[in-house]
């Protein structure tokens, strides 16, 4: 059975604007405070939100984020063209960075963006295997 | 201790949201990592900072943060003092060094805020 998408937000995300990097988060939790979402709810959407699609400026040639909003949960996919992820539990693994001195200046790039995002969802899923993308699904459920 | 009392006790007048000195907080963070603030901030806080970039805003508006306080005689530009006014963020801005700061808010009564670890 296929389940019932309440909504869908989607946002292109573009590689190394920093200016306009959060915009996306920001939209993304004005949306939710409109739909009358729980503050704890959204406040973890954010944090993760915001992380991945800081990584997608960061680390990224470009991509985009995407929310689902059922009736359980929510899904937030951050999705990039690359270059992939090389080792996934390395970059799970708190305080390994491969970020550029801009991003740092930026206050990121301490090595905490995926660990926090694993910490904050109650699923998360990586997918940068095949080829040179890198998908990530994240759900919070209600 | 409302804004108006951090104000008067660092000696500094408001750049934004000057109609809000009557927020009360209770707890502070202070970081210049933003990954830090994501992950570990929990209750209403002030958050003190050196890092004046637009990265400061968009955190403190996933977090909630009512107030920025940034430290060594930094000023922020145009639009970062923007996206702060949209957001009802408050921002001050003292010569003081954070360790300063900290000490000063922290003996007024402040308290640190309670992390998620």
């Amino acid at each position: 059975m296929i389940e019932n998408e309440a909504i869908k937000l989607h946002y292109d995300i573009i590689s190394g604007d920093y200016l306009k990097g959060g915009e996306a988060s920001s939209n993304i939790k004005k949306a939710l405070m409109q739909l009358g979402i729980g503050n704890s709810i959204i406040r973890r959407v954010c944090v993760a939100s915001y992380e991945a699609e800081m990584n997608i400026v960061i680390h990224s040639y470009g991509g985009y984020m995407e929310v689902k909003i059922y009736e359980d949960r929510i899904e937030i996919i951050a999705a990039d063209t690359g270059p992939e992820i090389k080792d996934i539990k390395l970059a799970l693994t708190e305080g390994y960075s491969t970020a550029t001195e801009g991003a740092r200046e930026m206050g990121f790039g301490a090595g905490m963006g995926l660990p926090n995002i694993k910490n904050t969802c109650d699923d998360l899923q990586i997918d940068s295997a095949h080829g040179d993308n890198t998908i990530i699904t994240m759900k919070i459920y209600f | 201790m409302k804004i108006r009392e951090i104000k008067e006790l660092l000696n500094i007048e408001p750049i934004t949201c000057s109609d809000k000195q009557d927020v009360d907080i209770k707890y502070a963070f202070a970081s210049d990592l933003m990954s830090d603030v994501l992950a570990l901030v929990n209750n209403d806080v002030v958050l003190i900072t050196g890092l004046i970039n637009i990265q400061t805003i968009r955190t403190a508006e996933m977090k909630d943060i009512k107030c920025i306080i940034f430290v060594r005689g930094k000023v922020p530009d145009e639009n970062v003092i923007e996206l702060a006014k949209q957001n009802d963020i408050c921002i001050l801005c003292t010569k003081q060094i954070m360790f300063n700061t900290c000490g000063l808010l922290y003996s007024s009564g402040l308290q640190g805020a309670e992390i998620n670890k």
